[in-house]
């Protein structure tokens, strides 16, 4: 799901001090900038409200909803990273077709507790609410000004004005002039270190507030991800258990009894032919160095026996050591997770360094495994040429679906030129004691 | 040869036994659990252990940890490990008890019994013996990495024999090249490697380990 995703490259929200004063303070203006935009959307809104009805009105839909989903998306990003509030988002389903898709959203948007109809009302008031509450740091500093340009021309301007006020202050000579600069520059820290931060924390509570959906909204979002990851893992299973199957099936069954009857040739030509038995018994030891082979193949790609023995930690040890690529490992599991976590993520490591090794070209690669908050997260990164993509191939695609029955996700940043990093994480708690390797 | 041998299925433990009879070696004891091996390799002090990697009690690894274990209380006891598949990571962790005396067969090795003794004698007398399963995983594991690039595919195919401890003439047995050819091979390797000759270390262990280790 998305808001999980996010999650993962949700930076620690803002620094203190002077320097973390003035990036909020950067942070509230853009916000007030957006509200800008949301104001623009709101009057268009209502053109494609009105014309709903006719046919120009359902075209105009989905585009529409599209830029409103993006400013709420973006509004969204700001409130996780800024001020570590995630906002879940549950957008119903639709049908890929145009017209299909717009009538579902007519429909969406009529409908009450969903997705689209709150972004939509949510842009509507965010122009008046959103940005008042960005506007308060500007504002306060503005005033701070203000005090402090009265205070430099307080005695030489309300002569010419006739009056000249700041905040409840009529400024008209030097000691009210002071007195004005003195509160004009109070006001500039105070809209920096106190205003600017507040006005991000109501952001997103507001926000909060709007657009979250209710929790048998979430619920019912849940369910179906559980439904559709339940239905996946069975299926996945399923092909497993055949893969299987055909392969002691065609694989060592045949050779056993392609050996079998070897044998039995080898038992028919012993006193006549013993050169000939020779050959045969040369070839059913072939047989069964061939049978061995496949078995522990099938083996190993149902459960590694080093997985089962050592664990993740040594498991992924191993990966790397056998990996063509020069590669650093850091770990740290204070103890094994549940043993299908570990399978899951075990494959899904093998995966991805058999893609980075075949497709990356790199020639280096870093492997960080570790436990943190209730997760196990996992980092592969290669120095190679960039540009997988999950979409494209059905590896990641696998790896995605692997993660999925646990509620794991799959995040990929390759840019075209490199680097490559791949993370993982795999909600899971840690259980059974840790093996020890000596 | 005075041997211990571990290994928990009953019809290979005593397969290996009378192969080992049969070829004119005693077997000290025969156990079929770790802590019995650990309890046998260090009071008995056998001319080599043959031990299956995984044992009871806890049947994961634990012939290959009383095996380390016991290595490093009695430095030098040469050790087979038999696997019943192939863990680069416990060659790694067996090596690096010392590399002299150890090997690391898969399990069906012992079907060819006169080999599979040939290879016991090997560790015993302080040779190494790596399965060739075990040698290419690694060699096709690490093929990117220096100095090994600069080798030759021959070369590369020279050492790998020599990480399965073959002496000269059974590499130049083994690939159809005079043994003088080989010869030549390895001094390359060994300069290739920056093995420079010394009186005490086994270079062709080292050259083999530089492989192992990358």
């Amino acid at each position: 799901m998305k808001s999980t995703r996010q999650h993962i490259d949700a930076a620690a929200p803002g620094g203190s001090g002077a320097a973390g004063g003035l990036k909020a303070f950067r942070r509230s203006l853009t916000l007030w900038f957006l509200a800008h935009r949301a104001m623009w959307l709101s009057l268009w809104l209502g053109i494609v409200w009105s014309a709903l009805r006719g046919p120009v009105g359902l075209k105009l839909l989905p585009g529409t909803v599209r830029m409103v989903r993006a400013l709420a998306d973006r509004e969204r990003a700001y409130a996780a990273r800024w001020s570590g509030v995630d906002i879940p988002a549950v957008y119903p389903e639709l049908p890929a077709s145009g017209a299909e898709r717009a009538k579902a959203l007519r429909s969406q948007l009529l409908d009450r507790g969903n997705q689209v109809r709150r972004d939509w009302r949510w842009v509507h008031l965010h122009a008046f609410v959103g940005g008042a509450i960005a506007l308060g740091p500007l504002a306060l500093a503005l005033t701070g000004v203000w005090g402090l340009w009265t205070a430099a021309m307080g005695t030489e301007l309300p002569a010419e004005w006739g009056s000249l006020w700041f905040l409840f202050i009529p400024v008209g000579d030097p000691a009210t002039a002071a007195l004005a600069g003195v509160l004009g520059a109070a006001f500039l820290p105070l809209s920096v270190f106190w205003a600017a931060p507040l006005s991000l924390r109501l952001h997103a509570r507001y926000l909060n507030l709007l657009l979250a959906p209710s929790e048998s909204e979430l619920l019912a979002a849940r369910v179906e991800h559980l439904k559709s990851t339940r239905s996946d893992a069975v299926d996945s299973q399923m092909s497993e258990i055949r893969r299987i199957e055909r392969d002691l099936h065609d694989g060592a069954q045949a050779r056993l009894v392609a050996m079998g009857m070897t044998l039995n040739a080898a038992e028919h030509l012993l006193e006549t032919n013993p050169d000939a038995v020779r050959e045969l018994l040369v070839e059913a030891r072939q047989s069964s160095t061939a049978a061995l082979k496949e078995l522990r193949d099938l083996v190993k790609g149902i459960h590694p026996p080093i997985l089962a023995d050592r664990g993740l930690a040594d498991a992924v040890r191993s990966l790397a050591m056998i990996c063509p690529l020069r590669t650093e490992v850091v770990i740290d599991l204070p103890s094994r997770p549940e043993p299908p976590v570990e399978s899951a993520m075990y494959f899904a490591m093998s995966e991805i360094l058999t893609n980075a090794a075949k497709h990356s070209g790199a020639e280096r690669c870093w492997i960080d495994l570790r436990y943190e908050a209730g997760a196990l997260r996992a980092s592969v990164v290669d120095d190679g040429q960039g540009g997988a993509d999950v979409s494209a191939g059905t590896g990641l695609r696998g790896v995605e679906r692997r993660l999925a029955h646990f509620d794991g996700v799959l995040a990929v940043s390759s840019p075209p030129g490199g680097p490559t990093q791949m993370t993982m994480e795999l909600p899971c708690e840690l259980s059974s004691p840790k093996t020890t390797s000596s | 040869m005075r041997v211990v041998l571990a290994e928990d299925h009953f019809l290979l433990r005593d397969g290996v036994t009378r192969l080992l009879q049969a070829f004119g070696h005693e077997v000290l004891a025969a156990v079929d659990n770790g802590p019995l091996l650990h309890e046998a390799l260090t009071s008995l002090r056998p001319d080599v252990a043959v031990v299956d990697v995984r044992l009871p009690p806890t049947f994961s690894d634990e012939g290959l940890r009383a095996a380390v274990s016991a290595r490093t209380e009695v430095p030098g006891l040469p050790v087979l490990l038999l696997s019943q598949y192939v863990e680069p990571l416990y060659a790694h962790e067996l090596l690096a008890t010392g590399s002299e005396g150890v090997g690391y067969v898969l399990k069906e090795r012992v079907s060819n019994g006169a080999e599979f003794i040939a290879t016991i004698e090997r560790v015993a007398g302080g040779g190494t013996a790596m399965d060739p399963e075990v040698v290419s995983k690694l060699v096709t594991g690490k093929s990117r990495d220096e100095p090994l690039n600069s080798l030759t595919p021959r070369e590369r195919e020279v050492l790998e024999c020599l990480a399965q401890g073959l002496s000269n003439a059974g590499i130049a047995e083994a690939l159809f090249v005079t043994e003088k050819a080989v010869a030549k091979h390895v001094s390359n390797i060994f300069m290739k490697l920056e093995l420079p000759p010394t009186e005490s270390a086994n270079r062709r262990v080292l050259a083999v380990l530089a492989y192992l280790d990358r």
